[in-house]
């Protein structure tokens, strides 16, 4: 086994690791630690399994198989990204929704000096 | 401080909601108590009450569902800067092109709605620089929209919610919007 495998293998679990331990602690919900562990996980085969990444670069007709890595983890990074604005919108909503009935329930009880309704 | 004073019914927000989320309240609130109508007015000075008779008068004969009061159909009182008129131009023809209808002072937030515009506006209302949007959604609601000439002050505190008129931020964000808006309405009615 190459020095750079090692280097590789080590550098995966230590992040596989680091998401499982996000996830136990509460700090990542499952739902978007998914993307994250595949990722991982691909990364795993390509570093302890050297050959299968030429196979890959073999079978798409990449002519320079490292590209192939940069191509598809600049896509899935992409797509996640799209993915966490539609979230970050759909919150947008929801943090407004909970204000508004916040304010109209302040309201409902009565400003200090007088009943509001 | 004032406010308490004045010992006005008031309703305010936890967390800033921008100009958006602050006048759907007021609608959420007319919806929930009923109100035949919902008056929209800047609270700078802009708007003086002494001309919302102007737009009461039509919304409780029945005229439309939406009144707005228009600085520059008889063209009197304070008109706004040259840019701002430039842009407050360019929504009104955008709309126009979209819906066929035109406001010529879009982004007037001096307004009357009934109560079938309330029900509307508690589903739906732009977060930001929300007037010319506002008024494709409501004319895709098939809720009819008219303008009146009323007369406008400059403000005389605080300032505009479009800061940057000329930005091309503020040009681009509300027509994505309004076009965006616009498609989505006709595709899903």
């Amino acid at each position: 086994m190459d020095k750079i495998q090692i280097i590789a293998i080590v550098a995966v679990l230590f992040f596989l690791g680091l998401i499982a331990r996000f996830i136990i602690k509460g700090k990542l919900r499952t739902e978007y630690s998914i993307i994250w562990i595949l990722m991982g996980v691909m990364f795993l085969v390509f570093s302890v399994w050297r050959k299968s990444l030429d196979l890959l670069a073999n079978f798409f007709g990449v002519y320079y198989a490292p590209s192939l890595i940069f191509i598809f983890f600049f896509f899935m990074i992409f797509i996640f990204l799209i993915h966490l604005s539609v979230v970050n919108s759909k919150q947008h909503e929801q943090i407004k929704k909970l204000a508004q009935e916040i304010a109209l329930l302040k309201g409902e009880k009565g400003n200090p000096e007088e009943k509001a309704i | 401080m004032k406010l308490k004073e004045l010992k006005a019914n008031y309703l305010s927000n936890p967390i800033n909601l921008g100009i958006g989320g602050t006048v759907q309240l007021g609608f959420i609130y007319a919806a929930k108590n009923n109100f035949d109508v919902a008056i929209q007015m800047d609270g700078d000075g802009q708007h003086p009450p002494s001309e919302l008779h102007k737009l009461m008068e039509p919304l409780l004969n029945n005229k439309a569902d939406v009144i707005i009061g228009s600085r520059f159909i008889d063209k009197e009182g304070f008109q706004s800067s040259v840019l701002r008129r430039f842009g407050i131009d360019y929504f009104s023809k955008l709309n126009k092109y979209l819906t066929g209808v035109s406001i010529k002072d879009s982004t007037s937030g001096y307004r009357a709605y009934n109560k079938s515009a309330i029900k509307e506006l508690i589903k739906y209302y732009p977060d930001e620089y929300p007037e010319p949007e506002a008024i494709i959604y409501l004319t895709n609601k098939k809720l009819t929209i008219m303008e009146v000439p009323v007369i406008m002050n400059e403000r005389v505190a605080g300032v505009s919610s479009i800061r940057r008129f000329t930005s091309i931020y503020y040009m681009v964000k509300v027509s994505l919007n309004t076009l965006f808006l616009h498609l989505k309405m006709k595709t899903n009615g």
